[in-house]
Formats: C-alpha cells, sequence, structure tokens
C-alpha cells in the first residue's frame, strides 16, 4: 500500500470515516436509481450521490494528500466547485425534458401534472 | 490504523462498483430516455468518484486531472443529450 503506513492516525482516522460514509451515501443514491418507481420519484436518487456522496470522497482525498504531503494540497475545490455549479442545471435540464416529452406524449399516470403546475394540453 | 484505512478504501471501491452496476442496469431496462440520460450522467459522476479513488489508493496526484476532465465531459454530454431529448437536434 502506497502512503497508508506513514499516515498518521489522527489523520486516517477522519479519512477512514468520511470514505465510508461517502461510500455508503453513493451506493444508497444508485439504489435509489435503481428501485424508486417511476422517473419523478427517481430523479432526487443521484442528486445524494452527487452532492453528499461526492463531498465526502473529495473531503477525504483533500485531507489525505494534505497530510501525506506534509502541504496544503485543495486541487478538489475545484472538482466540488464544479460538481456544485453543475449539478442543479443537469437535474433541472434533465426534469424538463422529462416534463415536455410527457406532457407531449399525454402519459397521464407519468406524474408530470403533479403540483397542479403544469396541465396537459386539451384534446380536440 | 493501517488496516482500517485499507478496509474503509476497499469498502468505497466496492460501493462505487455497485453503484455503477445499479445505474447500468437502469440504464438497460430504462422505460423511457429521460431515465437513461439520468442513469447515465450518474454513471459519469460514479466514473469521476472512482478516478478520484484510484488517486487515494496509489497516493498519486495525476488521477485527480483524469477526475477533472470526467466531470467535464459528463457535464458537456449529458447537456447535449437533455437539448436532443427536448429538440431532436442539438445545434440549432
Amino acid at each position: 500500500m502506497n502512503g497508508f503506513e506513514t499516515l498518521p492516525a489522527w489523520a486516517a482516522l477522519p479519512v477512514a470515516i468520511l470514505l465510508i460514509v461517502g461510500g455508503a451515501v453513493i451506493l444508497i443514491g444508485a439504489l435509489g436509481l435503481l428501485r424508486l418507481p417511476s422517473f419523478y420519484h427517481r430523479i432526487h436518487g443521484p442528486a445524494i450521490t452527487v452532492t453528499l456522496g461526492a463531498g465526502c470522497l473529495l473531503l477525504a482525498s483533500m485531507l489525505y494528500f494534505t497530510v501525506l504531503q506534509s502541504r496544503l494540497v485543495i486541487h478538489e475545490l475545484i472538482i466540488s466547485a464544479f460538481i456544485l455549479m453543475t449539478a442543479p442545471v443537469v437535474a433541472m435540464l434533465i426534469m424538463r425534458a422529462a416534463v415536455y416529452r410527457d406532457l407531449r406524449a399525454g402519459k397521464r399516470n407519468a406524474g408530470a401534472d403533479a403540483g397542479a403546475v403544469y396541465s396537459f394540453p386539451e384534446k380536440e | 490504523m493501517t488496516l482500517l484505512l485499507e478496509l474503509s478504501v476497499k469498502f468505497a471501491f466496492l460501493c462505487i462498483i455497485l453503484a455503477m452496476l445499479c445505474c447500468t442496469i437502469r440504464l438497460l431496462i430504462g422505460p423511457t430516455a429521460h431515465d437513461r440520460v439520468l442513469a447515465l450522467d450518474t454513471l459519469w459522476m460514479c466514473a469521476m468518484l472512482l478516478a478520484l479513488m484510484l488517486g487515494i489508493r496509489f497516493g498519486d496526484l495525476i488521477y485527480f486531472e483524469a477526475a477533472m476532465m470526467i466531470a467535464l465531459l459528463g457535464f458537456v454530454s449529458t447537456i447535449a443529450l437533455t437539448k436532443f431529448l427536448m429538440r431532436g437536434e442539438i445545434i440549432e
């Protein structure tokens, strides 16, 4: 193992906890994507994967390399900022595409009109 | 403490690979096209995290650049796919 032996215990414990929590959250989000019943439920599953799970792993990586190289290594903040900016944009675009396609196809049981924000066009 | 770190890295690898498996199943069976796009986006994100975990496992910072490239390409490809779903063409 490269560098695992040289890491002091006070740094290894938080890194291990962050890795375990991040991995579990990632798996839970992907299981939500697999198991939930409709698309409008399923879009909530990967949201925790890309925010909390990725955040935990990025934090673990920052801490690990900072302690291992005895200097401040915070390149991972770039990925964190990028993900935090792009995840809502992607979710909103996929959601808009789904609502648009469901309304156009007239699928009344898909849940596209939940909350009475959108309504189906009248068929003549 | 070294053992704990090794086991946690292995656990994180296992979780990410199982998550990628879930995404792949959803990508294959997804009833609609937007389900498949969502699964593909999550698969990009899991691949990015896998590159990051390889960086921790081998103690090398070069994997960070691979992770950043994967994140950028995943964002652009998902935008293109949703645009295609909305309009039927990408560049209007």
